[in-house]
Parts: structure tokens; sequence; C-alpha cells
């Protein structure tokens, strides 16, 4: 065996290894293992015998990771296991994760306790879909270092051009995730070359092997250090004169002498001793777990957290969460799960899925990560919205019974995560990461100061100088967003018009967005195809946000043929403040009419993909109001939409 | 900014405290199984560091299979007295009083009568719904698959492909009545680690564990204690040999290996320097290329 390292003082980085059936993972790991003599002499022979019955010359050093029979007939890996190995440097653990479709919640599994991924690709198959995913997961779940290993790279003769065409495509991609840092390494796994020693047979890359940049990643950063959260786990009593809160401190630190509060009591006191077998300590910090016992006697049971009185987490009852679900069964809307949630478990009930994406539909757009969620809402197969089928990952709105102290998952990985647990099978159906609490519209409004809790991760917006309750409040009227959707020709554009002119003429601030005037300035670069049109729509929705915010009535007339389109604007715009408009009108009368000519363009072949003639319009499901384009006046349906507005309180009765 | 890095021995105790707690807070009846290895010393002193300064709150368990070498019982009985812990010895009496043994009946039959029998037997006795193990993933291929909390329905079966998937360090507790749980605090570490904390922690493990001259027949390489039960096979001699025991089971079935270690500093030196896996001298594991895995199946650790 290798020198070990000193077990009191390296320190330990878990990684995980991710990769498409058949890119080498397994082999990858038996590489690591074997080349930093981590296999005993009695397990390599076992393989070896194996090889021997097979009449195969080499060892097949995949064999020393697939452990199960029912792995070895098929020659996959079922599920996640875990190996272990350490060098003078450093100790390991390995997150060994499948890397077929199917097992998306095994990878999510892996990635939840991981510093680091190794995603691997092969190099003669190129950037696929999968490995694309498997980046998206690692971003999701914050993993913060990633390696990605071009394998097989003597399968592709050593080939430089290939490892950079390969490297430029998914450095283009993953910088839209939310990855730290990224190391590329052109790999054979099989052959061992630019594992664990560097290899002569590529004098083109001068950067670290793999086992180089597992042993020095720093991985000390990656620790939230400054928010003290202690969840109580057990209360210890062994006797009247001791009582005391034993629990793992998940962040930060703390010493005797420190305010702490209690939550969700709010109590507060300080702290007394920090207790251990070994002695009392003068300074405890993540991830120790120790007793913790307090000056004042005040009742605090498991469940409850020990924070720091001017370090507060959020404590709420209703949360938005991204949502991993794992279950066999169908997501169900409104039925009683259980939430586990560091050391509280509460009834809960997953109340609305905002979106669902399918993160085999990347697209390669610069966006921010909430853009991204957004663009990678549902697939046009999936018509049904309103659940999440395994290995199904979407946004979700969940109201608890009982209040949970959380921060967001991308500040603290302990706080911030949990668990669905079904009532009726008991198993762990889903894994969740908190984005933060759900807001409504009210409070999103008034409540300023929380606004910024809403908006996505990591883009910091200096709070607007003027309110929108001061705007609403100057202008009288409330600030809403009216899209008008519907095939091209219904009718949309004149409909709002004349609505605008209405609006503007009683004193509202309106604004008016149509696909005409975006598209001679801010999307010009777009075309018609389905991929630019999402595109198309999401600036739209970013534009309307902004006039939104200055206090403006929006009226945003687009074709928006996808419901998973207009969702994506929806969720931009607080509740009850985005109204949709269908307006209906056959398509034989839109053809009839065809104002710009673009249904002759299209069936004469100039644009390949048009609503309505080659490209699918998806109807509202339930829109705020429907306009009869076709029978009715344009009187009448103004009057119908003045009223809509009236009883939605946008404007004075 | 101070660091924060603590050495990996103190990150993988404190990750096993806390899951030692977890089942203490969840269970109604959990129970902590006690081999009197090397592990089990191990785990039990985790859980007296998990309640400290309050005694350890559920009891150990030992499945006794009539086989086990002298020195561990004794070790055994001065040791729960020692930390003041409660303790129950289950053994299936009608199976050793049949006289099970694995060179009658095989190796495999041999262990589902006398420690998985006697296990499940246990467990349903006393209505336990979580049992602490002491296995480590690093032993064996199809541990290396467990979960840490391992769902096992009514008649103690593990099923791989049912398994529950475990995220961060949120643990997920729940079972129907005469479900029960398995918990391995120990999953993430490995021989090596156990050995240095039992350095580190100076905790008293069983005398065999030290190398001396024992009376034992070479076997293939694997050097069997000499006794009453063991017939000599043709061209076989009983040796004094120095030796001892890398890991402890059944008389019958746990090997010596040739040794000088006579502390642990010496025992560590000599693992460090190991070419062979600890249960190289585990007749039990290998019976087929998939012995363990089946045995888990059954309702074995």
């Amino acid at each position: 065996m290798d020198s070990h390292t000193s077990p009191n003082h390296a320190n330990l980085l878990r990684f995980t290894t991710v990769g498409s059936v058949d890119d080498g993972k397994s082999t990858l790991i038996g590489r690591l293992l074997y080349d930093t003599q981590n296999i005993f002499d009695d397990q390599l022979e076992a393989v070896r015998k194996v090889a021997e019955r097979k009449g195969e010359e080499e060892i097949d050093l995949s064999l020393l990771t697939d452990g199960l029979a029912a792995e070895r007939e098929q020659g996959i890996t079922i599920d996640v296991a875990y190996r272990y190995f350490q060098t003078s440097k450093r100790k390991f653990i390995i997150a060994d994760t499948p890397g077929h479709v199917q097992y998306t919640r095994n990878m999510v599994t892996g990635a939840s306790t991981a510093n680091l991924a190794i995603i691997l690709i092969d190099a003669r198959r190129g950037v696929l879909e999968q490995s694309r995913r498997h980046g998206f997961i690692a971003s999701l779940l914050q993993v913060s270092h990633m390696i990605v290993a071009v394998n097989k790279i003597d399968l592709v003769d050593y080939s430089k051009e290939v490892f950079d065409s390969i490297v430029e495509e998914y450095d283009e991609y993953s910088r839209k995730l939310d990855i730290k840092d990224i190391t590329y390494i052109p790999v054979s796994a099989l052959k061992g070359d630019n594992v664990v020693s560097k290899s002569a047979k590529t004098p083109w890359y001068d950067g670290p092997t793999v086992l180089h940049t597992l042993e020095n990643v720093h991985i000390g950063s990656d620790l939230n250090v400054r928010d003290f959260r202690f969840p109580v786990q057990y209360v210890i009593r062994p006797d009247l004169n001791f009582r005391g809160y034993a629990g793992k401190i998940v962040a930060g630190s703390v010493n005797p002498g420190e305010e702490i509060a209690v939550l969700p009591s709010g109590l507060v006191s300080k702290v007394k001793t920090i207790t251990t077998m070994d002695g009392d300590l003068e300074d405890a910090h993540a991830p120790q777990s120790v007793v913790i016992t307090l000056e004042d006697e005040i009742d605090i049971s498991r469940g409850d957290m020990i924070v720091r009185r001017h370090n507060l987490p959020q404590v709420e009852n209703n949360i938005d969460v991204i949502l991993c679900w794992m279950g066999n069964d169908p997501l169900e809307i409104g039925k009683n799960y259980f939430i586990k949630h560091t050391t509280r478990t509460v009834n809960a009930c997953i109340s609305k899925l905002i979106y669902m994406f399918d993160v085999n539909t990347l697209h390669r757009t610069d966006a921010t990560e909430h853009n991204l969620f957004c663009e990678l809402i549902k697939t046009p197969h999936r018509t049904d919205v309103n659940t999440l089928l395994l290995n199904e990952i979407g946004r979700a709105e969940i109201k608890l019974t009982q209040p949970i102290m959380l921060d967001q998952y991308n500040k603290n990985r302990e706080t911030g995560s949990f668990i669905v647990i079904d009532p009726d099978t008991n198993f762990t159906v889903g894994a969740g990461m908190i984005r933060g609490a759900v807001r409504s519209i009210e409070e999103t409004i008034h409540a300023e100061g929380k606004a910024e809790e809403e908006l996505p991760v990591k883009v910091e917006i200096e709070r607007a100088p003027v309110s929108l309750k001061e705007r609403e409040e100057r202008y009288k009227h409330k600030t809403a967003v009216i899209w008008f959707t519907g095939l091209s020709g219904a009718g949309k554009s004149t409909i709002a018009k004349s609505l605008e002119r209405l609006l503007f003429s009683t004193g509202i601030h309106t604004a008016l967005l149509d696909w005409d005037k975006l598209h001679h300035g801010l999307c010009k670069d777009l075309s018609f195809s389905d991929q630019d049109r999402i595109e198309n729509i999401r600036r739209a929705g970013e534009v309307a946000r902004v006039f939104y915010e200055h206090g403006s009535v929006v009226l945003c007339t687009f074709v928006s043929p996808l419901r998973c389109q207009r969702d994506q604007v929806k969720a931009l715009i607080p509740e009850g403040r985005f109204l949709e408009v269908f307006v209906r009108c056959s398509l034989q009368t839109c053809v009839q009419r065809d104002p710009r000519g673009l249904y002759k363009k299209a069936m004469d072949g100039e644009i390949p993909q048009f609503t309505g003639i080659n490209s699918p319009y998806e109807e509202p499901l339930n829109p705020d109001i429907i306009l009869d384009a076709e029978y009715k006046s344009i009187e009448e349906n103004l009057k119908a939409l003045l009223e809509m507005l009236k009883s939605k309180g946008i404007i004075r009765k | 900014m101070k660091d924060i890095n603590i050495s990996y021995l103190k990150q993988l105790e404190s990750e096993s405290i806390h899951i030692i707690r977890e089942v203490a807070a969840e269970f109604k009846n959990p129970v902590m199984l006690y081999s009197i290895g090397k592990d089990s010393s191990v785990m039990v002193r985790l859980a007296q560091k998990a309640f400290y300064p309050g005694k350890i709150p559920f009891p150990l368990m030992h499945i006794d299979t009539g086989y086990k070498f002298e020195e561990m019982i004794e070790f055994r009985d001065w040791y729960v007295k020692e930390i003041g812990c409660r303790l129950i010895v289950e053994r299936n009496e009608q199976a050793i009083s049949e006289g099970t043994h694995p060179q009658k009946i095989g190796v495999d039959k041999c262990c589902a009568k006398l420690k998985t029998q006697g296990l499940l037997g246990g467990i349903k006795r006393h209505q336990f719904d979580a049992a602490f193990g002491g296995a480590r993933r690093d032993e064996e291929k199809s541990r290396a698959k467990e979960r840490i909390f391992s769902f096992r329905d009514e008649f103690g079966q593990w099923d791989p492909k049912y398994q529950r998937p475990e995220l961060w360090n949120l643990y997920n507790c729940h079972i129907n009545e005469e479900e029960s749980i398995r918990v391995f605090p120990l999953s993430n570490w490995t021989e090596m680690d156990v050995w240095y904390y039992l350095k580190n922690e100076e905790i008293p493990i069983v005398p065999i564990y030290y190398a001396q001259e024992r009376e034992v027949v070479d076997r293939g390489g694997i050097l069997i204690p000499y006794d009453d039960m063991v017939k000599l096979r043709p061209g076989e001699k009983v040796e004094k040999i120095m030796c001892r025991f890398r890991s402890l089971g059944c008389s019958p079935c746990t090997g010596a290996v040739r040794s000088n270690a006579r502390t642990i500093d010496d025992i560590i030196k000599e693992v460090e320097e190991a070419s062979k896996s600890e249960r190289e001298n585990r007749i039990i594991d290998l019976t087929t290329d998939s012995s363990m895995e089946d045995k888990k199946k059954e309702g074995y650790f």
C-alpha cells in the first residue's frame, strides 16, 4: 500500500464520478485505485481470475468496482457505490454513480455530498446531451469543482484537436452553470494516461493529472463558515444538574459566552459550555458534533435550531424549492408528504408545480441561472405539467404545517436541503433544494427589503430608489402585464392598441410590446425557429418586467404558442399581476386575414416553423379571459377586457 | 480566517456520532450489535461520545454462535461491565444443540443458521426497530453499495434494487411495524481508520488481535487454530506459529495470519504494508463470487 496520510491532519475530499454508460467510469475508478496502490493482492487476484475465465488478456479494472451480481451480469452499474482510497496528501471518498438516464436519482444522491464531480466524456462521441445533463445536475447541487475527463483519448490517437473542440464546446455550455472551477483533462482510463501519472503521449497537454487535481483542489472554502447553525438533534439529561443539547454544527462556529437565539421560539441565552467526552471546548466549528449547554433553563427540543443572535436564518412554512423526484409513483399535488429538513420532520403538501425542466434539452444561450431554469421548462411531449415523474426535476411550492429554519441552498447546503418521504410507502421520494420563501404579491410589493430574495441567485440588483408601491400610489392604479396570445392574424394587436389608447386616455401609464417593436431592435438577431422564438419570448418577458417594475400596465401581444413560454414569463411577474388573454380565432380565418403575408410565406416554405402551419399552438388551459376575435366586435372585446381589469383590481371601478 | 479543516478522523467521528444520535432520537427501540471485534469497539466508543455525559441509551446485543474464541467472551463480559452498558446475548440454541458446524453442513448454511437466524430471532424477540452494525463499505464489494440506513423488510431481507436514496446527511427513519433498519455508522471508515482511531483513543481490544505463539494447522496459507473440532487432513500437522487474528469470527472459519505484531503500532505498520485485504482469512466470503451479497439478502449484516 501507498504511504498513508496522517489521520490527524490530512483532509477528506468527497467526489462523485458521472458519465454515460460505457464512458469508462468504473475503469477510471479502478485505475485510480490500482495506480495509487490501493488495491489488495487478493482483490486483484479475483479480478484476474475473471479475465482468465473469460479468456481475456488484460484484466478489467472496472470489475474492481462493479460489485453486485446483477451488475456483473449486465455489465452496468446499478446503484451508487462508495469507494475509499488515500494518498500521502488526502483521503478520498468516491460516490460512484451510474450515468444511465433512468438513474438520475442516483446521480443527485452522489452529488449531494460531493465537493467535486468528475464528468467523463468519451472522446470519440464528444459532448452528448448526457454530458450536459451531468454538468447541469452538478451545478444544481452546488458541487463547486468539476473535472471534465475526456476519456478514451487513446482511441482518437491522442488528438489535441479532438480534445480542444470538446473543451471549447463544453466550456461554452458550462458558462451558464454555477460551477466555480472546471479542469479539463485528456485521459485514457484504460491505459492510464493522465490519471495518476502524466502521459508522454499527450505532450501538447501541460495541465494537471486527475489525481493531482483531486489532491490539490482547495475545498476549505466550500463550507459555510460564517453563519452558525446548530440543529438540535437530541437532548442529553443524565441528571438534574446537566441539560445539554446534542447536535452537529452544520455551519459556522461558536464559542462559550456567545449570545444565541433558539428558533422557532426566539428565546435568547448565552452558551455556557461546549461539552464533549474529550473535554470542554473553547471553540467549536462545522462539522463537529458537540453538546451545547446554555446559561438559562429554556425549553428546547429536537428540531429546534440554535443560531447566533444577530445572524438568523429564515423561519418559513411556505417554501419555494427545486425538487428532484425519486419516487416510482408520480408526485401528487396536494397529497400529504413528510419533509425532513435538518433534524425536523414536518407534514407538508406540494401545493404547486411552477415549472419542470427537461434536463435533456439544454439551450446554449447566455443566461443567468434563473433564465436557464426558465428555458429548461417542460418538453413539448409532456402535456401534464402538474406532476413530476421518477428522475424529473422541477420548481415547486411546498406548504409546511410547521415552520422550518432555512437558508437558501446556494448559501448553505445543510440548512437549504431536505428530503421528501411518502407516508404510504415510507420511501424517500424526493430531494429538495430551497430557493427561499414563497412570497405573495402583497409581500413582494410591500416588503421591499425582502424582494431581493426573490431575485435569481448571484445577480445583485440595487433596490430601485423609487419603490413600486410609491409609483402605484402616485399613478393611482396597479401595475400589471397583460399578455395577449393567439394565432398570428387573430387580432391581438388590434385589440391591444385600442385598449392602450383607452387606458392612456384615463391617465394610466401604459406600454405596448409586440413582435414588430422587438424585432427591429432587441431581437433582430433571432429567426423564426422554435428555439429562437423561445428566446424572443424570454426577452419580451424581461422587457415587460422592467416596464412593470416602473409602474406601467404593460400590454404584450405575442403569438407565444407554447404554454411553457408563457409560464416562463408568468414566473417573472408576481402572482395575480400577469393576466393571460387568449384571443381566439380559427386558423382558417387567420389565414384569410393574413395581415402581414406570413401565412403565405409559411405555406410557400419560406418560413420553416410557423405556428398553425407546421408548428403547434397550445391554447391556454386557464386564461384570465378568452376574447372571441372571430365573431365579436372590437368594442365588445374591449368592454370585456375592462371588466376583467376592474375585477382584478388593476384599474378602478 | 481560522483553519476549518479538522482532521479526517475527527470528521468521520463527527459524522458517526451524528448518525448514532439520529437513530436514538427517531427510533423507539434501537440496539447496537456488538461482535466484540475492533469495529465494534470503535462503534461503542462513538456511542459513548454521542451521549456523553449521559450513558448509551440502548443495549448492546451479541449474537453468540457458540464458536467464539474464549478470549472474546471474557473480553466482552469485562468490557460491558467497564462501560456500564446493558448486554443481551442471543444464540440460536436449537441449531447449536443440533451440533451445527461448517464442516458438517457447509459454511454458508452454518452462517445462515447460527448468525443470520440468531440475529433475526433476537431482533424479533426484543422487537428492535433499528440495529447498529459495525460493517464498513470498504470491507467487501456488496457492502460498497450499502446505505448507511439500510432498510430491511419484516423478514430482515435486504434488496439491493430497492434501496432508499440517501442524500446529504438526511436519513429516512420511517418504517412500518415489523420492519427494521440496519444502521452502519462506520460506513465511511476504512480498516486503517479503525486502527488509527483505536490507537488515538486508547480503546481496549481483544488480546487475540496481538501476535503470540499459537497451535495452528496451515491449510493453504490460512492458519486454522487447532482444537478438538479440527480433523487433520493427510499431510497436515499441528505447528506452533507466531500469529494473530486480523478479523475475528467463529473459530472454525477464522484463520490467523503470521505476524509478530505485539502492539497496536506494530499492527498499524503491518496493516499499512499489507498486500492482502483484511478478510483474506475469512472463509465465509470466499465461497462464491457473490457470497456476501447473497447472505445480506437473507438478513445477514
